[in-house]
């Protein structure tokens, strides 16, 4: 089982080392996950039933539809 | 009622998004059945030029999906924030699908994805070709529960509404999974990723051909794509034939729009282009039946019979009957707590209107005609692209067959040119999907302008600009990154 796990360790760990093309695409992930998560997310889209209960939800909702 | 400013723009966001993730996905699911085959084609034939030759298509995969990759959870952000209302409103129907597609596609991605591209010498030949056919495999299994989600929106089954809780309940998984419309749209789907997958790698193979170089690469991943592209495009001719008949069932006002037909009935004529139609074939397209009846927009705001006797309320009473659910709704919910009594009643008549509780915020019949000139040619965008496409992979694969594609230079250049409208097909099924749903975001339930969020235009409005930026940013970069690798090209072969 211990080296079971330490093989597939290895596994990633050497590939992330030895990457030669796929470096400008982990960039490229990380920089979209950086604008999506902390820009996008933060900044942009805040949930609008975000930190109700699941009570005021329903109310919310409800008043929402019956306009 | 929410202005109408915030529902187009709120829907012009949304489609934009959608349309982005589209971009992507189908070259995801086509482009790793294509690789698979050539992996397996190495394995059995142990021939290292297989093995370069998946090597390179791998290679265009990983960039496709580094820059695809998260875009569908911008699509999430928006229901949180732009679309509230239906998020909450759908309850766990949607939530429970897009969970476990979420964590699926988690896992398997992490783990196959790995062995795929990292595994090449570390594990035995086999198990590197089981992680490439399960990166593919997991990539399809994504779509299959977004597809049931979306399935949903279409046609609504397995599930009831509690006014206590304003939600959707699940009452019957079974029926949500199984909803015909759930597996004729993941068959149709999936299968167009592979005609996309086909084309695209017959169009850079083309290119290769045009500039005369990696001949025996470009002649081989042709022969393979086409094959690929060939029976998927098969699948998708079944599935599409499923579709209309589901559609013409369930979403009638959507097929006539698809027609363009006014006045419908028996024997009804499918419409090629204005003015050029075949008789009858409408009525067999959508009911297998010569003498089936197709009702046209105006029969289905008039109400109809149809050939089995059948009738159909008219848009008035539909509308009547959403009006009398959305009442009782209101009152439900005003006297649950005050008046038992009158409350048990009001529920009563919820219980009975509730398949019609959409129509209940329509003001007039002529609001559930979907925009027709732009689904009517979305359709043959989608037909006649698809058409040709078919028509163009059976040409290249006979003249690679017959050891004339070398020198067929003008096929070549319609390979290489092919290659738009292939995603041209693809984002036009969609917007006869989702467009020719419209006025509903869930078919019969709950109508686009009451499902958005109260925020504001301008809110709306900057994210969508901001999108169109981020867009077009990465989607220049990842032309730049494609563009780059095919003039590189394969290594050895």
């Amino acid at each position: 089982m211990k080296t079971f796990l330490y093989s597939i360790w290895n596994l990633y760990v050497d590939g992330f080392r030895n990457m030669t093309w796929g470096k400008p695409l982990w960039v490229l992930i990380f920089l979209k996950v950086v604008i999506l998560f902390l820009v996008l997310r933060m900044f942009f889209f805040e949930p609008v039933l975000a930190g109700k209960s699941a009570e005021e939800k329903s109310e919310h909702v409800g008043k929402e539809l019956m306009r | 009622m929410i202005a109408n400013a915030l529902v187009d723009w709120s829907r012009a966001q949304f489609a934009l998004t959608a349309g982005y993730h589209w971009i992507f996905v189908p070259l995801t699911l086509g482009l790793a059945v294509i690789m698979a085959t050539m992996e397996s084609l190495y394995v059995i034939k142990k021939d290292e030029f297989w093995k370069r030759t998946a090597k390179f298509w791998m290679k265009l995969f990983a960039i496709n999906f580094a820059v695809g990759i998260a875009t569908g959870i911008i699509l999430e952000f928006e229901f949180g924030t732009n679309w509230s209302n239906y998020s909450w409103f759908v309850g766990d129907i949607f939530g429970a699908p897009l969970a476990i597609e979420g964590m699926l596609a988690f896992f398997m991605e992490a783990t196959f994805f790995a062995v795929m591209f990292f595994g090449w010498d570390k594990v035995s030949k086999k198990t590197h070709l089981f992680a490439t056919w399960m990166t593919g495999i997991g990539a399809s299994i994504s779509a299959v529960w977004i597809l049931i989600a979306n399935a949903w929106m279409q046609r609504p089954v397995g599930m009831e509404f509690n006014p206590d809780t304003v939600r959707h309940e699940m009452v019957d998984f079974w029926a949500l999974v199984t909803n015909p419309v759930a597996i004729v749209k993941f068959f149709h789907s999936v299968s167009s990723g592979w005609m996309t997958g086909a084309i695209f790698v017959i169009g850079i193979s083309s290119w290769y051909l045009l500039k005369k170089r990696n001949v025996r690469f470009a002649l081989a991943s042709i022969r393979v794509a086409a094959v690929v592209g060939i029976l998927g495009t098969f699948v998708l001719m079944g599935s599409g034939d499923g579709s209309g008949v589901l559609v013409a069932k369930y979403q009638p006002m959507k097929m006539a729009a698809a027609e363009g037909l006014e006045k419908g009935g028996e024997c009804a004529p499918f419409s090629i282009v204005p003015g050029v139609e075949i008789p009858g074939m409408l009525s067999i397209l959508a009911t297998h039946d010569i003498d089936g009846c197709v009702p046209g927009i105006e029969d289905l705001l008039n109400g109809y019979t149809d050939h089995n006797g059948i009738s159909y309320p008219s848009a008035q009473e539909k509308i009547a009957k959403g009006k009398r659910a959305l009442q009782a709704f209101k009152e439900y919910r005003m006297l649950k707590d005050t008046n038992p009594a009158k409350a048990a009643e009001a529920r009563r008549v919820l219980d009975e209107n509730v398949d019609y509780f959409g129509y209940g915020y329509i003001d007039s019949p002529e609001e559930l005609i979907p925009n027709v000139p732009l689904i009517y040619w979305s359709f043959r965008v989608m037909v006649g692209f698809g058409g040709f496409l078919l028509v163009l992979m059976f040409v290249v694969l006979w003249a690679e067959w017959k050891g004339k594609l070398e020198k067929m230079t003008w096929l070549q250049w319609v390979a290489l040119w092919s290659i738009p409208l292939v995603y041209l097909a693809g984002q036009a099924g969609w917007i006869v999907a989702e467009v020719g749903r419209q006025p509903w975001v869930i078919q019969g339930l709950l109508p686009t302008k009451a499902a958005v969020s109260s925020v504001s235009v301008g809110a709306v409005q900057t994210t969508f600009f901001l999108f169109v930026a981020i867009f077009t940013l990465f989607l220049a970069i990842e032309i730049r990154i494609m563009l780059k690798a095919i003039k590189k090209g394969p290594e050895g072969v």
